[in-house]
């Protein structure tokens, strides 16, 4: 069965054409990058509206597919910006009715811990979410997956981001961090590491970060140190949650799982707990179409389907709220 | 002997000087740089001491600390005889897990009271003995805080842990919690933390969550 999924959550406009095996067949992603600040939410959502048409071309045409051959279209259905998530849903809807096939609503969060289930093969891994707009450690437990430790306050990736624009560095600025801070000279300079029981908070540590920058100390070793704290931090937090579940596996997706110095933490208390570690790969770990068609499809096997008239977006739904039967 | 290994630290049982004891020693994390692992565990240590005294001034059953090494980031304290309230609280009959759940809310009023944070409030650093008094145990991320916002969540944190360890029986809990921490605590006190828990539990991401990149 081949599904087209569209991803419409925030920055990334995703258009991904997978089969029930698990065959992806594209996976088209075209990123809205503000000219400057963060994300605006309804220019991103007017980027996603207007090179939908011609991205989903490109999907079918990647594909070697036509409409034709599609039989179930998903679409992520929350959590996420209201404007860029009404933008795919309709997109989605008005190709359901066109193709006369189903429609499917899929939660976004669960769409990148099952993508990520999907290629790296694990069966029941402890997961560790980090991207732009969350930070999740989590575990599926009787029917949906339980949050053990998230961000109470910004999510990694977005301290991260917040904090190179503030260095002057252009967007994406995590991969720039990530190349600052790898240096074998840098010196540690202490920042506030804020961990609450199995939570983290990144304001703090962000307003310090960025105090200490304006006091013009050497770039590479406030990135260095930057990455070490926000990371150990994670890391801290993900082995109390391991010891806790006792996974056979820890699973790293989301923007950020690209970072080396973050899979090499997470591989270590991996290996001390005798479990696999695995990172998604780049191009599907960030938000991507793909890990929407393919949770559709889990979805649509177990009867998951919506009527049009009730398939409105959920900008707040979380990943607990979503039970369903894992496989 | 090596009696629980945990995530951030080892425990061991011990003789020391005739007496049976605990040994907590704060294991070196390798994937941490050494100046944050070291600045972590040897100030983790010694606030973990001073609020297990601390809780046991202000009436909290707590292991008495005879020792602290902060060179070794190691604390020597008493050994408490009993059963993790984790193992317990689901099995035992619902009058009784009454009278605990109450139990552990006077003890986190009295805490409060006193602005004392636990920062790790569990079932697993609950231990309940043979007479029925409750210890808690494992102070390693408390800290003294008198704002309404750090108490909150506090409570929290431990509604979360009940939610995923004792989540048949959650609400029934933690109800006899407040109801505790309200004899304990002023009811102005009880009001502000339980309104500013639940608001921290509306704005919690789980509810929230954008998604993104």
């Amino acid at each position: 069965m081949l599904c087209i999924g569209l991803e419409g959550t925030a920055h990334t406009l995703g258009i991904g054409v997978i089969d029930s095996d698990g065959k992806i067949y594209a996976n088209i992603r075209s990123e809205y990058v503000p000219k400057s600040g963060g994300i605006h939410p309804r220019e991103a959502a007017q980027h996603h509206g207007v090179v939908l048409a011609t991205k989903l071309q490109e999907a079918l045409e990647k594909s070697s597919l036509t409409f034709k051959d599609i039989e179930l279209i998903a679409f992520s259905r929350g959590p996420g910006l209201g404007p860029c998530l009404r933008v795919t849903a309709t997109a989605a809807r008005a190709l359901a009715l066109l193709l006369d096939i189903p429609l499917v609503g899929v939660n976004h969060c669960v769409a990148h811990i099952e993508l990520g289930r999907l290629v790296t093969g694990f069966k029941d891994p402890l997961v560790v979410y980090v991207s732009g707009g969350n930070t999740i450690v989590s575990a599926y437990e009787a029917g949906k997956y339980r949050v053990f430790g998230e961000t109470l306050d910004i999510a990694l990736g977005n301290m991260l981001d917040t904090f190179a624009r503030a260095a002057g560095m252009p967007h994406p600025g995590g991969p720039k961090i990530e190349k600052l801070a790898k240096n074998d000279s840098a010196e540690f300079i202490s920042l506030p590491y804020s961990v609450k029981g199995m939570d983290l908070s990144f304001s703090g540590l962000l307003t310090a970060a960025v105090n200490t920058l304006k006091k013009g100390v050497q770039l590479e070793d406030l990135c260095f140190s930057l990455q070490e704290v926000s990371f150990a931090m994670l890391t801290e937090v993900t082995e109390r949650a391991l010891a806790h579940t006792e996974k056979p596996e820890v699973l790293l997706t989301g923007g950020v799982a690209a970072n080396k110095r973050l899979q090499e933490m997470l591989q270590i208390i991996s290996h001390e707990h005798d479990a696999l570690f695995g990172a998604v790969s780049q191009d599907l770990a960030g938000d991507n179409g793909v890990m929407i068609g393919w949770t559709g499809l889990i979805q649509f096997i177990q009867g998951d389907i919506l009527d049009i008239e009730s398939s409105q977006i959920l900008p707040k739904w979380g990943l607990s709220a979503f039970e369903f039967t894992r496989t | 002997m090596l009696l629980a290994k945990g995530a951030e630290a080892h425990l061991y049982k011990e003789a020391w000087y005739s007496k049976e004891i605990i040994r907590k020693q704060r294991v070196k994390k390798d994937y941490r740089v050494i100046e944050l692992d070291k600045t972590l565990r040897v100030t983790r240590t010694v606030r973990e001491a001073n609020l297990l005294r601390n809780a046991k001034r202000a009436g909290v059953p707590t292991p008495i600390v005879y020792e602290i090494d902060k060179h070794e980031t190691s604390l020597i304290m008493e050994f408490i005889e009993g059963r993790r309230l984790k193992e317990v609280l689901d099995t035992i009959d619902p009058e009784k897990r009454k009278v605990i759940s109450r139990q552990i809310g006077i003890l986190i009023g009295r805490l409060h009271k006193h602005n004392l944070i636990h920062g790790d409030l569990t079932t697993s650093n609950m231990i309940l003995t043979e007479t029925g008094k409750i210890y808690l145990i494992d102070f390693g991320l408390g800290y003294n805080s008198t704002s309404v916002e750090d108490k909150a969540v506090d409570l929290h944190l431990l509604k979360r842990a009940l939610e995923s360890t004792h989540y048949k029986f959650v609400e029934e809990i933690f109800r006899e919690i407040i109801k505790g921490y309200r004899e304990e605590a002023s009811s102005v006190l009880t009001k502000e933390v339980h309104d500013r828990m639940k608001s921290i539990r509306k704005r919690g991401r789980y509810l929230r969550m954008s998604g993104g990149g």
